[in-house]
């Protein structure tokens, strides 16, 4: 292992001439963005297109007793009003389970409401005309009559006997549940010195991309042919879920994603109105497209978070932690989203609980339930930013109780560097992992006893800052353990088609996708290294069914672990490829040879024998003068899954600083560490920016994100205006460093860094903000946003 | 003033356009949808996130807060005018080479932001960098980034040095 930090990696034995692994560089295509050349699905019209705008529900949970929609038919441009039952002649429901988490239920969604809407935001009714405004005019004039119902809303009650059952089906409102027991957590608890319980709650939020969900249909019967431009991460898996909803065969239907204006796992999974859109394609023959606006976007983009979790923590005087115990309750809406379920966040959550750390003796049951909200399901991190504050905060509550240091005790705790390979309590498996070595470099980064003099010198003039840390583990590269072995048509494994042009430059097709992570970048940079040539001869092909191998997509920071291995392979294959078509025209030996900069070169000296152009020349276009027998294959595929390992965890540690101003309740922040492990890193300002974002996403949970609801199950600041995103001026600058631990799943050895960030950043905010007013007698702080008014409460001014 | 549609003149980019639109329509649409512009993007429609940046008679305003009808007679610019012009050239180029953006939805407003403060010239603060792009929502980067290449461009713009 070795620090990087931002000096390029020592050569590995994955450097070779044109060696791109390790270095910045900058990712192919962005002029295309800086210049408003983009093309996001948002932008694309085709001919004869028609646009969808929906009458969603203002209730909760209704009857839907009539729809009228003769006013709305009659409307200026207006060319189809469509029903929930009209819609189902074209399109099945679906129920969002996964046979590896037991017992998980869900009831059949449709994609516009049939006879009862169960969330604000659902849709009852679309209306289908020659402009979107044209089509919201529509909307206005169809009449529909409701009978609200009672609204389940709140989780803490949602399995309580009086309370009604949202689905009558399934015999009650509870979704999933698991438990879990390892070691002897009551012996751990009865061996401590202090036991600290308390309760988490974590506020619900949302992805809000930039650019909202968007979707052209485009239905041709001529060739019996479905298109779909879709800003999706996992285009194949919605190839599979289109086809089997409108009754197709997964080669009659193409999704085609271009530019995507942010995603964060909003964008993967199946959504009712954009299933509904291409169902009205298929039924009006026609192109149809439905943007969702700001105010969609929030009652239907999935959230996510919505946790209580009552947690409890055993340890020794010394330091030493002796149990976890946690009860984890969410409410996830109506419906678990399909295909990934609504389940995995909890899942997550047990999984991931004192992961860090050596103590062996837990407990931990989740429950997910239904209730009358918008759906949540997974969002960037998925569970660990949960997970991690809830296991950090204990960490930090029992620190302060035995009076030790917050680094100090998780040194006494954390798995040994070398300690690995090793279980979790929970079961999950570690191949290598670097805390100690993650945290040495962390509190040499940020001068740690130095900020803790500041912060005591600061006091003493009524200046309240605070340190807060956060330990966390990462999954990256999902193995079919995550959602094929439970049925899910997800790949897990994903492939790179890479060709020769007729010029001899790189032409790469994968099944990874892009929305701004630079997944393109990381495989021109694979490619062009594997291979030989400049990276300015590499041209990647991402995201279209039709035209790429098939694959899972750009989640669960994946692409570079998996797509990034599936490029030096095919890389490797094709320079094969060609050095035994060069061998041939030189009539020498392939192992004699080399490809270096774009030309055939003797592998010893390195002199020049055969420019690729020329080579490509001969093999296409005069094969004739090629040895009988020899053809020339100068196209090559390789896929790649991890096998050795269901999950390639990383690993890493997070701190804040940042002040508290005791009058207001006002957080300023300072300045965020980040010390991340995601193995072999590709591009160092990729990784780092990665990070850097994922940590403002966190932060925006941590302090600002929350999607308000009343008890009527009315969302109450569905807007950006009400609901705060991290802007400019409230974010402190981040600074990183890195520790290497490859995994030996994979010869690149290159793990995800795509969910560190946020997985870590509400944990670290948590506790710098207690680490402020603990002297100050506030009540320790354990929900999430923190908002002035749950400081000035700890505070007891308000 | 009552009638729904209005005929229009305005130049966009440097060119003559006459249109006749629906009073409701704001700028970015008539951008979008009736001349193709389409750089300029949708974010929130109610002045928040600041992707719809355009710039009318020289201000940088929201295209989801104006009215098309309003910018009868007006001159005004949207991100593919100023690149083809090459005038923020050397700011998208550090975009580029920062990583400045991740999906781009939010950077040519982001751009045209910063293009108001850096021709105040001067070289501004991290601070100042920030309070300005402050109405520009960018989900992807953490902001950093752009404050870098903001601030890079501003340094190289007063000559290399501060």
């Amino acid at each position: 292992m070795k620090i990087t930090d931002d000096a390029p990696p020592v050569l590995s034995a994955l450097d070779r001439p044109n060696s791109y692994i390790g270095r910045s560089v900058p990712r192919p295509n962005l002029a295309r963005l800086t210049q408003g050349r983009a093309q996001y699905v948002s932008d694309v019209t085709l001919p004869r297109m028609a646009h969808v705008a929906f009458v969603r529900s203002p209730y909760a949970h209704a009857r839907i007793t009539a729809i009228d929609t003769a006013a709305a038919r009659k409307a200026p441009g207006v060319i189809a009003v469509v029903t929930g039952a009209e819609l189902g002649k074209v399109i099945t429901p679906w129920v969002g389970v996964l046979t590896h988490l037991k017992g998980i239920k869900s009831a059949p969604q449709h994609a516009i409401a049939v006879d009862r809407a169960c969330w604000q935001g659902e849709a009852v009714c679309a209306v289908v005309a020659r402009t979107r405004a044209e089509a919201e005019d529509g909307c206005e004039l169809v009449e529909v009559s409701y009978q609200e119902l009672p609204a389940v809303t709140d989780a803490e009650t949602a399995l309580d006997p009086g309370t009604p059952i949202i689905h009558p089906e399934l015999g009650d409102n509870l979704t999933f549940e698991r438990k879990h027991e390892a070691g002897d957590p009551d012996k751990g608890f009865a061996e401590a010195d202090a036991v600290v319980e308390t309760i988490f709650v974590f506020g619900r939020h949302t992805g809000v991309t930039n650019e909202p969900r968007a979707i052209v249909a485009d239905w041709n019967p001529g060739e019996a042919r479905l298109t779909v431009y879709q800003g999706t991460q996992a285009p194949h898996m919605m190839q599979n879920l289109f086809a089997k909803h409108l009754g197709l065969e997964e080669h009659q239907v193409r999704v085609i994603t271009k530019d995507v204006g942010g995603s964060f796992g909003i964008k993967v999974h199946t959504y009712a109105d954009e299933m509904a859109a291409v169902a009205l394609s298929k039924l009006l023959k026609r192109p149809v497209k439905f943007v969702a606006d700001r105010i969609e976007s929030f009652v239907t983009d999935i959230h996510a978070r919505d946790h209580r979790v009552k947690a409890k923590i055993g340890v020794k005087n010394d330091g030493t932690i002796t149990a976890f115990e946690i009860d984890d309750l969410t409410g996830i809406g109506p419906y678990s989203v399909y295909p990934r379920t609504s389940g995995i966040e909890a899942n997550q959550i047990v999984n991931l609980v004192g992961g860090p750390y050596t103590c062996p003796d837990y407990r931990a049951r989740a429950r997910v339930v239904f209730q009358n909200k918008n759906v949540m399901c997974q969002y960037r991190a998925v569970g660990h930013p949960i997970a991690t504050a809830v296991t950090e905060g204990l960490v930090e509550l029992a620190a302060a109780r035995i009076g030790c240091d917050p680094l100090e005790i998780r040194r006494r705790n954390l798995i040994p560097d070398d300690g690995y390979p090793c279980s979790a309590p929970s079961g999950i498996k570690f191949e290598q992992l670097s805390h100690h070595e993650a945290l040495a470099h962390l509190d040499a980064m940020m001068n740690y006893a130095g900020l803790r003099a500041e912060q005591q010198r600061l006091r003493a003039q009524g200046i309240h800052r605070g340190i807060g840390f956060a330990a966390f583990i990462e999954v990256t590269n999902p193995s079919a353990a995550f959602y094929g072995v439970g049925g899910a048509k997800i790949s897990a494994q994903d492939g790179v088609t890479m060709k020769l042009d007729a010029q001899g430059a790189l032409i790469c097709q994968t099944g990874v996708t892009e929305q701004g992570q630079g997944a393109e970048a990381v495989i021109a940079q694979v490619a062009a290294t594997a291979f030989g040539v400049p990276i300015e001869r590499v041209r990647v092909i991402t995201g279209d069914t039709d035209n790429t191998p098939y694959g899972g997509g750009t989640w669960a920071s994946r692409a570079a672990g998996i797509g990034g291995e599936a490029a030096w392979q095919a890389g490797k294959a094709l320079r094969a490829n060609v050095l035994a078509c060069a061998a041939s025209i030189l009539q020498a030996k392939p192992e004699n040879l080399d490809i270096r900069n774009g030309a055939v070169v003797d592998g010893t000296t390195g002199t020049e024998r055969l420019p690729l152009h020329e080579l490509a020349r001969i093999a296409y276009f005069r094969p004739d003068t090629l040895p009988p027998g020899f053809q020339a294959e100068l196209m090559a595929t390789r896929h790649y899954v991890p096998r050795a390992w269901p999950f390639a965890f990383t690993n890493g540690i997070q701190a804040s600083y940042l002040e508290v101003d005791i009058n207001t309740g006002f957080v300023t922040l300072l300045k965020h560490w980040c010390v991340e492990d995601c193995g072999t890193i590709i591009n160092p300002q990729l990784v780092d920016e990665q990070i850097r974002g994922g940590v403002v996403q966190g932060l925006g949970g941590a302090l600002f994100e929350h999607c308000l609801y009343d008890e009527r199950g009315q969302m109450l600041n569905g807007n950006m205006a009400d609901y705060l995103v991290p802007m400019a001026a409230e974010m402190p600058d981040i600074e990183i460093g890195h520790v290497v631990s490859p995994t030996a799943d994979s010869e690149l050895g290159a793990k995800g860094a795509g969910e560190a960030g946020t997985a870590g950043a509400p944990g670290a905010v948590m506790n710098a903000v207690n680490d402020a007013l603990r002297p100050l007698g506030a009540q320790p702080i354990t929900a999430m946003p923190l908002t002035p008014e749950v400081i000035l409460r700890a505070l007891g001014r308000v | 003033m009552s009638e729904r549609f209005h005929d229009i003149t305005l130049t966009v980019n440097g060119e003559d356009v006459r249109e006749r639109v629906d009073a409701r329509k704001t700028l970015v649409d008539f951008l979008r949808e009736d001349l193709s512009l389409t750089g300029s993007h949708v974010g929130c429609e109610h002045g928040v996130c600041g992707a719809c940046t355009v710039r009318v008679d020289g201000v940088v305003v929201r295209g989801c807060l104006m009215l098309a009808v309003q910018c009868d007679g007006a001159r005004v610019e949207t991100i593919e005018g100023v690149s083809d012009q090459g005038e923020i050239a050397d700011l998208q180029t550090a975009f580029e080479t920062r990583n400045a953006l991740q999906c781009g939805y939010c950077t040519p407003g982001m751009l045209l932001t910063a293009q108001e403060l850096l021709a105040r010239g001067g070289v501004p603060s991290r601070d100042e960098i920030r309070a300005h792009i402050s109405g520009n929502y960018c989900r992807c980067t953490g902001y950093q980034a752009i404050v870098d290449a903001v601030e890079a461009v501003a340094q190289s713009r007063a000559g290399g040095r501060r």
